[in-house]
């Protein structure tokens, strides 16, 4: 039996009597890339922020990597790194500092800390800039920046939220290699895209979620198999109903 | 666990320190602003200096435990960097202590300077176990105030409006210039319900070198202020993530 990492059941979320989300239930799996998709508002966010303690459920249960998240979650942020859609970086602090400043946080080794700080601004292509305050960076930069933050205390599992929007088609490219390259590291990772072809590319298996309820669980392949379709972002469309704006104006709708 | 969180707090402090209260604005708040007030009643009346000596220790503790509040605060919340450090795994309480515990360092440098910089000018003495008994629970006091007070708002300037509030009332109420003991009796119950005044009539002790009078009171009723000012902050930033 595969190792199961976030299991979520039933798990509800209530901001004031509006449901964000509503009851959902799913597993994801070690080492798999879990896309969760929906259109805004659906309840993806929300749904990473129970995950990773930023938020508590008002309903139902989930644990990851074994700890519940109500009562044992600080155990399991050890574990995991966030990546917020918005980069949550230190304007005022140079890169080497941002990831030194997560690493004391998470309490990585003194002695690991420069090393593996060095290490992932190498990976990341920032070593040149690692002195430069993080202000100074582009959005691309700030991007890789807040991955490798995320990554500084080896997490077992990363949440990424929307990491492509807002990037250029170079740096979107090079995050989702960097994606694959986790990927291939055993790195659980719990996605979260507006992209469908990016989900399809890079997901073992998605999740869709619409109205804070999920449609359905399943891999990109069997879900364009059950639609008859060819591209994700169809099968998209046939499983939650919804139409492009520009055919609901043609319709008068 | 334990270790976990005082190791974050230290951190979170550290990194408070470097990046916001080092600044200019942090700076000038924290002690250009209440060395600027006391020079304009000094030069009122230069004769009577040494004795808004206290006044102006209480007004740099105040300020300056103050002045980046809101930054670490509200600014951080509105970032999202406050939600960086709640993803780590420490508990939120310690969050709140390491952001305090920058405005308290960052208050106690600048008191050191005001402080030693007094004595050595003035020629001063001093009881320094009642100076150290009277500034560090001050310290506690004036920074869990602030955190409070921010944590209650959700905007920058929302904040600094409402510190500004305690900090001017307590400038004119507690007897940073002008003496409680005479103003209008109903003033004086006033006074005794501020922090400050604890802190000034504390300093004036120090200062005055009377051994009969206790410091003891005044340290544990500002440890009583810290509470009743940490406590309600903590559980206001809990409900603002549930």
């Amino acid at each position: 039996m595969e190792d199961i990492v976030i299991q979520v059941s039933d798990l509800t979320k209530f901001y004031g009597k509006n449901p964000a989300v509503s009851r959902i239930s799913f597993e994801v799996k070690k080492g798999e890339v879990f896309g969760f998709l929906g259109p805004n508002g659906a309840g993806k966010t929300t749904t990473i922020r129970m995950l990773t303690g930023l938020s508590k459920p008002t309903d139902g249960k989930a644990s990851v990597l074994g700890f519940d998240i109500s009562s044992r979650i600080i155990e399991a942020k050890k574990y995991i790194g966030v990546v917020p859609e918005i980069s949550n970086l230190y304007d005022e602090l140079s890169a080497i500092d941002n990831l030194l400043f997560t690493a004391q946080l998470y309490g990585v080794a003194r002695i690991q800390r420069k090393k593996k700080a060095e290490e992932l601004l190498k990976i990341f292509g920032l070593y040149e800039r690692r002195n430069s305050l993080s202000r100074t960076f582009s959005r691309g930069m700030k991007r890789s920046l807040t991955i490798a933050s995320a990554l500084t205390h080896n997490p077992e599992i990363l949440f990424l939220d929307e990491p492509t929007v807002g990037l250029d088609v170079v740096a979107a490219h090079s995050l989702r290699n960097l994606i694959r390259n986790l990927h291939q590291q055993r790195i659980t990772i719990f996605l979260t895209t507006h992209y469908l072809e990016e989900a399809n590319l890079l997901c073992d298996r998605v999740a869709i979620i619409v109205k804070g309820k999920i449609l359905t669980v399943d891999t990109p392949e069997n879900l364009k198999d059950k639609t008859e379709t060819k591209l994700l972002e169809e099968a998209f469309m046939k499983i939650t109903g919804l139409e492009p704006t520009i055919m609901l104006i043609e319709k008068g709708k | 666990m334990l270790r976990d969180n005082l190791r974050s707090i230290y951190y979170i402090a550290l990194k408070d320190i470097k990046t916001y209260y080092l600044k200019p604005p942090a700076v000038s708040w924290g002690i250009v602003f209440p060395i600027t007030w006391i020079l304009a009643f000094y030069l009122r009346n230069p004769g009577d200096f040494k004795e808004l000596v206290p006044g102006l220790i209480a007004m740099t503790i105040l300020f300056s435990t103050t002045a980046a509040d809101a930054v670490v605060i509200n600014f951080e919340l509105r970032l999202g960097t406050l939600e960086r450090l709640l993803l780590a795994p420490i508990s939120l309480s310690a969050v709140l202590l390491g952001k305090v515990l920058g405005g308290i360092i960052f208050g106690l440098m600048t008191t050191l300077v005001v402080t030693i910089g007094s004595i050595i000018v003035l020629g001063l003495h001093l009881n320094f176990l009642y100076l150290i008994l009277i500034i560090i629970p001050s310290l506690l006091v004036f920074s869990s105030l602030g955190a409070l007070l921010c944590v209650m708002v959700k905007e920058v300037f929302e904040a600094q409006t409402l510190l500004n509030f305690p900090r001017f009332l307590m400038v004119f109420l507690s007897g940073v210039v002008y003496p409680v003991s005479k103003m209008p009796a109903v003033l004086q119950y006033f006074s005794y319900a501020l922090p400050l005044t604890y802190t000034v009539e504390g300093l004036r002790l120090s200062f005055s070198g009377d051994p009969g009078k206790m410091i003891l009171p005044h340290t544990l009723i500002l440890m009583g202020f810290f509470f009743i000012f940490i406590l309600p902050a903590i559980k206001l930033l809990y409900k603002k993530f549930e």
